[in-house]
């Protein structure tokens, strides 16, 4: 059995955002790039899965969509434990032409289990599993808080609202996964960083395709108004307020 | 032209996220001159239907099929695709909660129509059609343009106001084709009864490493049953086993919009914040004056959690007998 982890280049998640081209682009000055959050923790649950003997993973490879400069985000992943790599060589426009993408790295390398987070902490588009599950047509298990393997069969917890399900399905599949799915991403130990130099990664060229969507520009919100201070010795007065001023309890 | 906007019903009822999503859906059928449809998938009574239409729906339409009992994504998908194409939707609609994030990208792969998730009020445009998102994780919003004909939007929680705009909806039953039998096999279901969704609250009390240890929740308790909330925390809080996973709030926890969110003993991390930024107002009461919680926050209370907390029980209690 193969799995697929898509993963996405992201700021790190402190990154006070900046744009620039009159806001179009963010301003990656100072920038660090880190596996998105989701996508470390998916990588993480595959291997712990892979771990397993019994249960038959022959590789987990993971799958980025982007310029040759999102290369070290790959490196990463490879030393946190991933066997290879396939990047599609194009910049993401958006999560449809990724989507897309990411697709035909699936039809070529005949994944069984394909894993994508819930969201990108970029753009937050909860959208590129569902779409290439869309795209290929093939079971689609969203929300999953946990993922395991029950004699070549995958046994999952969705998260409802107001509750879980346990749920199976055929493979191939697509799992979009969120929290739970692993309890602390893996970290890279020294070994495995010595070993990513040498595991292979794949560039492959795009297909064609053209975004559904665009940027034409990102605001940072307006700063809430000053915080008003109460005394500790009057929490009657905030409760007033939140009564009378801001009319909300 | 129409605009179709999907209304999940839970055990056959609404709630006022499937009322938001309807009035939102009218509010941008107003714009672009579009009768609103509202899809939910049955059953449900007919006067529980008929409250969709006060807030804009023109027609009410419940799909019924045996292979629609339970939850499949794909399935859904396809009814919702099927009707938006049988309809000629140029709008589909869909809220940003567990099933509207699940089903929207398929719908969206199936029609190659473009999607805007997360958004949080009316197009700023029609032609083009741009509309506004969050995006960095709340750290700074999208001006998306959606260049296919077809548009998809699904909505951020309580992030559009309710308006009444009565209308005399016919309601219709439909039957869609399903080709495939559903692919997930649903084996068990652990329902959580009777309790407030932390995602439903339009009040949070919520509580972090400051709050010292498991035994002191007894005060976001009480606080947030005497507002009528839900209880949430942060993230090492629920890590250290002091709260239900379900309850973490932020980047890799739960995203909320409540109309107040309370944190006590908070610091105000970047990426808590990104799970709480679009609240309404937020009340932090922290024991330093310097923590970041209290540039997000409206109003704020320097002291120890433990004995604010137990104040504000007090004063609520006391606002309430007056
Ligand atoms: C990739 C990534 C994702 C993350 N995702 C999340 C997430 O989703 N949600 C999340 O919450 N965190 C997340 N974190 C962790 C986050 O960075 C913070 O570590 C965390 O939010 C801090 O939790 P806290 O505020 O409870 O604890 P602390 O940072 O320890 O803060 C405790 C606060 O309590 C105050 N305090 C202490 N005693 C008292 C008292 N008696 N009365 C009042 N105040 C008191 C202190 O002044 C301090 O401000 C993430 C981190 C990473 C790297």
């Amino acid at each position: 059995m193969k799995i697929l982890v898509c993963i996405s280049n992201v700021p790190d998640t402190t990154t006070r955002v900046k744009f620039t081209e009159g806001n179009r682009n963010l301003d990656s000055t100072g920038v660090q790039w880190v596996i998105n959050p989701w996508d470390e923790l998916s990588l993480t649950r595959a291997l712990e899965l892979k771990d397993n003997a019994s249960n038959g993973i022959s590789s987990v490879t993971v799958a980025h969509v982007g310029p040759a400069s999102s290369e070290p985000t790959i490196r990463k992943a490879l030393a946190i434990g991933a066997d290879d790599a396939v990047r599609v060589n194009c910049d993401a426009s958006d999560s449809y032409s990724v989507a897309l993408q990411l697709a035909e790295v699936v039809k070529e390398g005949g994944y069984d289990i394909v894993m994508c987070g819930i969201e990108s902490s970029d753009h937050n588009g909860s959208s590129v599993g569902g779409m290439i599950a869309g795209l290929l047509d093939v079971p689609l298990v969203s929300a999953v808080s946990s993922l395991d393997l029950r004699g070549g069969e995958p046994l999952i917890s969705r998260e409802m609202d107001g509750g879980r399900e346990i749920v199976t399905t055929s493979l191939p599949m697509v799992a979009v996964v969120q929290k739970g799915i692993a309890k602390e991403p893996r970290i890279a130990a020294m070994r495995g960083i010595m070993m990513a130099r040498s595991k292979p990664v794949k560039v492959v060229e795009p297909v064609d395709t053209a975004a559904l969507t665009e940027v034409i520009e990102y605001e940072i919100p307006a700063p809430r108004a000053a915080c008003r201070f109460i005394d500790p010795e009057n929490a009657a007065e905030l409760i007033f307020l939140l009564q009378n001023e801001a009319k909300i309890i | 032209m129409s605009l179709l906007v999907y209304t999940e019903n839970w055990n056959g009822k609404f709630k006022k996220l499937s009322l938001e999503l309807v009035s939102y859906a009218s509010g941008v059928g107003e714009i672009m001159n579009s009768d609103v449809i509202a899809l939910t998938i049955g059953p449900v009574e007919e006067d529980e239907l008929m409250r969709l239409a006060e807030y804009g729906a023109s027609r009410i339409i419940v799909a019924e099929h045996d292979a629609l009992k339970e939850y499949d994504t794909l399935t859904y998908a396809s009814v919702i695709t099927q009707l938006a194409e049988k309809e000629g939707s140029d709008v589909i609609v869909l809220a940003n909660n567990n099933q509207g994030k699940g089903v929207a990208p398929v719908i969206a792969a199936r029609l190659a129509a473009g999607l805007a998730a997360g958004v949080t009020g009316l197009p700023v445009s029609v032609d083009p059609f741009r509309i506004d998102k969050r995006a960095y994780s709340g750290n700074a919003m999208a001006r998306l343009e959606i260049k296919t004909a077809v548009r998809i939007l699904t909505l951020a929680q309580n992030s559009y106001d309710l308006k009444s705009n009565r209308r005399d909806a016919v309601i219709e039953k439909y039957q869609p084709v399903i080709e495939n039998s559903p692919a997930i096999k649903i084996e068990d279901v652990q329902r959580q009864e009777g309790k407030l969704l932390l995602t439903d609250a339009e009040i949070v009390v919520s509580g972090g490493r400051g709050m010292k240890s498991p035994d002191n929740w007894v005060h976001i308790e009480e606080l947030a049953s005497l507002l009528g909330g839900a209880t949430a925390c942060s993230r090492p809080v629920s890590d250290e086993g002091w709260r239900p996973h379900g309850e973490h709030t932020g980047q890799t926890g739960k995203v909320i919009a409540p109309n107040l969110y309370i944190a006590a003993g908070i610091s105000g991390a970047t990426q808590h914040i990104a799970g709480v930024s679009s609240s309404k107002y937020i009340v932090a009461i922290n024991s330093d004056k310097d923590a970041p919680i209290f540039e997000v926050a409206q109003y704020g209370i320097v002291g120890d959690a433990l004995k604010v907390l137990p104040a504000l029980v007090a004063a609520v209690k006391a606002a309430k007998n007056d």
